[in-house]
């Protein structure tokens, strides 16, 4: 294992993003907020959805992990696309790195982003209302595996996209659809039962679902099982996106 | 000794296009190869395949004894490659890149007095700390042969690194890369500028659809064929109406009183070119005598192949 330069290629992933910090965490920390403010002063009044909790508490975690999501899609997906389409991914393609130490450096790189946004999503929450920590291991486990999921899905769209809008695309109709029906701003328990039934099938439910546990030790599903779903979806995406990188699919010829 | 580069009978199909034909090429250790050849010959094709950006079909190619499929890790610690295209990365500086590729390799923490020489070697010292976008061509193209030198490769291959470079770049380029010969490396070079082939090359590779049609020391691809002609130029004072069978036998191209006679170097002689003129009546004012070169040589080798 190269770990010197499974390091190298990981940290180049954290400066890349964090030179444009104002992009990249900033920005996603303020989008989270404007929901925030709109959303409980709309609703907080008005919706319940746990006993004991308010709406703006409620909706923290799902912000929180909304965020997560998009941004360790975005993370991984930008940073290759972008090298490859200005062509300067042939700097790492010439490198000793295995497919495995490829796929470790941008997988550690969004996971890092992710948990950075939501931290700082946590934190400017904070002002606004107190949220109670359940379980901390499960909000650690939720956000880690979540970051692993997207991480890698960015990896596969940033291979298989050959152009931005092949990448919007993704970004448009896969995973801003997929998040924002997943349980951010209301619980499935609230939705009629043919939309309760395909909200299942929406991975982004079990981690936003999970994550809200850690918080409040309350959830639609038992925190167990959608750790288990969300764990046997990053395990599938892994070997998927790994087989990409061995084979070399539309990065070596 | 072990070769530096061994390609043997490499194919490479691109869909229907049949890119490389069985390619078998040995460069030793030490040499100045140039890979020449027109445009979709194949050369870009053979040099990503040694670099592990390409996968042949079939065949086998090592880099210091290092086969680039099977111990890849091995072969690419050898080699370094200048790419064609000038490729950056925007976010970082020239001293950030240059350490981040010698980390790649497992050398970020050794590398900075070896970053200081190359960033010295090429001019690139006072740039160090700006960004790769606010650099000109040239010295992005600079960049790129540190970046692939970073490492300390015992192989390196330098894509057409003067296309597109002014005049005195382009010079300092050359005294670079054979500064980097004499301290050992292996170097091959492809270019469109054959003068540039001709100047730096020890033995010179033409590849052409895919296939290798010529593999010689420059001395004696330039001794063979197209290569031991040479072209006098005579000027005449006078028209002459009727030329010499003998002149007229070699006689390539003719305008005003200007003659283009193609000698073969060793079987031709210039002296009875002249005198069979001047029995015919034409007074010479000026000759010149113009050389084949590694142009010739190519336009040849290239146009047989077609």
């Amino acid at each position: 294992m190269n770990f010197s330069g499974l390091y190298t290629l990981f940290y180049k992933e954290i400066l890349r993003f964090a030179k444009v910090a104002l992009q990249t965490v900033l920005a996603p920390v303020v989008t989270a907020l404007l929901y925030l403010l709109v959303f409980s002063h709309v609703l907080e009044e008005h919706v319940e959805v746990y006993d004991n909790i308010s709406y703006t508490a409620f909706l923290i975690p799902g912000l929180m992990m909304m965020s997560i999501i998009q941004n360790a899609f975005a993370n991984s997906s930008s940073s290759l696309i972008q090298s490859k389409i200005t062509g300067n991914i042939i700097f790492v393609l010439l490198t000793p790195l295995s497919y495995l130490e490829f796929y470790l450096a941008f997988l550690f790189a969004s996971i890092v982003r992710a948990l950075v946004v939501g931290i700082g999503i946590f934190l400017v929450a904070m002002g606004f209302v107190e949220l109670p920590v359940h379980n901390a291991l499960y909000l650690f486990l939720f956000a880690f595996l979540s970051s692993a999921v997207l991480g890698s899905i960015g990896i596969i769209a940033g291979i298989w996209s050959e152009r931005f809008d092949h990448l919007a695309g993704f970004q448009n109709f896969i995973i801003m659809p997929l998040s924002f029906l997943s349980g951010v701003f209301y619980s499935i328990h609230s939705l009629p039962p043919f939309w309760q039934l395909l909200s299942k099938f929406n991975p982004f439910f079990y981690m936003i679902d999970g994550f809200r546990y850690g918080f409040f030790g309350v959830s639609d599903i038992n925190p167990l099982y959608s750790l288990a779903v969300v764990f046997v979806a990053w395990t599938l995406l892994a070997v998927l996106t790994l087989n990409m990188l061995r084979v070399g699919y539309k990065l070596r010829n | 000794m072990l070769p530096a580069i061994e390609i043997e009978n490499v194919h490479k199909h691109f869909g229907s296009l049949h890119a490389l034909k069985g390619v078998s090429l040995t460069i030793e250790q030490g040499e100045f190869f140039g890979l020449l050849g027109p445009n979709g010959a194949g050369k870009s094709t053979l040099i990503n395949i040694l670099a592990g950006l390409t996968r042949m079909d079939s065949g086998a190619v090592t880099v210091m004894g290092h086969d680039v499929v099977k111990d890849y890790r091995q072969s690419r610690y050898s080699l370094g490659v200048v790419p064609q295209e000038l490729v950056f990365d925007p976010f970082f500086s020239v001293r950030e890149l240059l350490e981040i590729q010698a980390g790649y390799f497992g050398q970020r923490k050794t590398s900075g007095k070896w970053i200081d020489r190359l960033l010295e070697g090429l001019k690139l010292t006072d740039k160090a700390s700006s960004n790769m976008r606010s650099l000109s061509g040239g010295m992005k193209r600079r960049v790129l042969i540190a970046q692939a030198l970073v490492h300390k490769p015992q192989v390196v291959i330098l894509d057409e690194p003067t296309a597109g470079v002014d005049v005195e770049l382009r010079s300092s380029l050359w005294e670079f890369i054979q500064m980097l010969h004499q301290e050992g490396h292996t170097i091959v070079l492809t270019t469109h500028y054959l003068e540039e082939a001709e100047m730096l090359c020890d033995r010179i590779g033409i590849i052409n659809q895919g296939e290798m049609i010529a593999l010689d020391s420059k001395e004696a691809l330039l001794a063979k064929g197209v290569g031991q002609l040479r072209t006098l130029r005579i000027t005449l004072a006078n028209h002459i109406e009727a030329l010499p069978d003998l002149v007229k036998s070699k006689l390539q191209h003719a305008s005003a009183n200007v003659l283009e006679i193609r000698l073969d170097r060793h079987n031709d002689s210039i002296v009875a070119m002249m005198d069979a003129l001047r029995d015919a009546g034409g007074e010479v004012v000026d000759i010149a005598i113009e050389e084949s070169d590694l142009e010739d040589v190519f336009i040849e080798l290239t146009r047989q192949a077609t």
